[in-house]
């Protein structure tokens, strides 16, 4: 049953990509002898895996992101998910409890109070969209290497992978997850999130494109098995670094 | 037999870049209508790559191949000294000159030889096509690599980066257009030489 589904994914992911081939492409491939769009896919997805391998490569875990003024932050700051904003889940603070499980020592739940008493930093960065777009905004949390050290995570492990309320998901690499700038947001300028930018948390990364800062983080997970992403299944480049 | 007016490694670049040169194209523009810039898109037939994720792969993957072959051809051309030889003097007067006598139709074209305005379109290409890598660079790597800090910022990158495309895409309209005009040219760049090559006016 779950081969069947992982068959049925992969599937899906190739139609996606194969979809994608518009009429200009194919004829342009004709000349190419690159007839078959099974074969085209895989060498996109193929390309994909390696421009991940380069990025990880690159990444330099000290390289910090351009900080801006309070002045230079985009008023309003444009809401961005894969539905309208009207469908912004709406999740009660009180009950809510992040979950934690994979590589970790510690498993039990945190709910929001528990957060806030971890230190909390302030960053104003860039945030810039896969579509072209970007937008500064100001986001603060808990650094999320102090939230992975105080679980005992498996710091050497391969990825932190997340499940949203809203069934979003997505994955970063360790290096990422460590950087100075990678924090657990709960604030969005001076107040905490607002249900369109993520309550009840988000992922900040500015090191990152802003699909891979999941927005209603529900649960995460320390794995060294790819756990993948909503976009990035269907063709976004996984590691997607800036 | 005459030298090729073309070597070989500059037939085959010639080619692959011409392939990646349309592939970067028409990706780039199904990447800038997921966010445009100005007013206007691209028409949805003229893109590559059908969505965005498509379009991302598509360009993402075939820089590799345009930047390796860009190397060769510079690797090539400059360690043969065949660069600086078909591109070089390109002086203002000489410029003028020659272009008086192309607007006027009194250009002569000879095989093998560029005249000031080729030589001049030929180092401009050129170097928007470094402005493309490094204003791309940028883009894809706005914290990593120094590139877009260099240029001002992210959003300036991106207007760099079109303003580019578009010096390149406008070289290759005229390009074309030289090439209607002077049919033959396309022998020697396919096999290297011309049968029967004699001056001749343009007409």
């Amino acid at each position: 049953m779950k081969e069947t589904s992982a068959l049925l994914r992969r599937f899906e992911r190739r139609h996606l990509l194969r979809s994608g081939l518009s009429l200009g492409a194919l004829t342009m491939l004709t000349g190419c002898n690159l007839q078959d769009g099974d074969s085209v896919d895989r060498v996109l997805w193929a390309m994909s895996r390696f421009n991940d391998r380069v990025q990880a490569l690159l990444f330099n875990p000290n390289r910090l992101a351009p900080t801006y003024d309070a002045s230079q932050i985009t008023r309003p700051f444009p809401f961005n998910a894969f539905y309208p904003e009207d469908d912004a889940p709406d999740i009660d603070g009180d009950t809510y409890k992040l979950e934690v499980s994979g590589r970790v020592e510690d498993k039990s739940p945190w709910p929001l109070s528990r957060l806030r008493a971890l230190p909390q930093e302030s960053q104003i960065t860039r945030h810039i969209c896969i579509e072209g777009w970007s937008a500064i905004g100001q986001w603060s949390g808990v650094p999320f290497r102090i939230f992975l050290e105080h679980i005992g995570a498996d710091l050497r492990a391969r990825y932190v992978g997340f499940k949203c309320a809203d069934r979003y998901y997505s994955s970063i690499d360790m290096a990422t997850a460590l950087h100075p700038q990678t924090i657990i947001a709960l604030d969005y300028g001076s107040a905490p999130l607002p249900p369109e930018y993520g309550f009840p948390m988000k992922l900040r990364v500015p090191t990152k494109l802003g699909f891979k800062n999941p927005k209603h983080i529900a649960a995460m997970f320390v794995t060294n098995d790819y756990p993948g992403g909503y976009w990035e299944d269907q063709g976004y480049n996984w590691f997607s670094g800036s | 037999m005459p030298p090729a007016l073309h070597p070989l490694l500059v037939r085959v670049t010639h080619w692959v870049n011409a392939y990646a040169i349309v592939c970067m194209v028409t990706s780039g523009w199904a990447i800038y209508n997921a966010s445009p810039l100005f007013p206007f898109t691209f028409p949805a037939w003229a893109t590559l790559g059908g969505w965005l994720g498509g379009a991302i792969a598509w360009h993402l993957a075939v820089m590799w191949l345009m930047l390796g072959n860009a190397l060769v051809y510079l690797a090539g051309g400059l360690l043969s000294g065949r660069l600086r030889r078909v591109m070089l003097p390109v002086s203002p007067a000489r410029f003028a000159q020659d272009l008086k006598a192309a607007l006027t139709f009194r250009l002569d074209h000879r095989d093998g030889v560029y005249n000031a305005v080729q030589r001049l379109a030929y180092i401009t290409v050129l170097l928007l096509g470094g402005l493309a890598v490094l204003s791309g660079l940028a883009l894809w790597k706005p914290v990593t690599l120094p590139f877009a800090e260099l240029m001002g910022g992210y959003e300036v990158a991106r207007r760099i980066h079109f303003i580019a495309m578009a010096g390149i895409v406008g070289f290759v309209v005229i390009h074309l257009a030289l090439v209607a005009l002077v049919p033959r040219t396309l022998l020697s760049i396919l096999f290297g030489r011309i049968p029967d090559a004699s001056t001749e006016k343009l007409p």
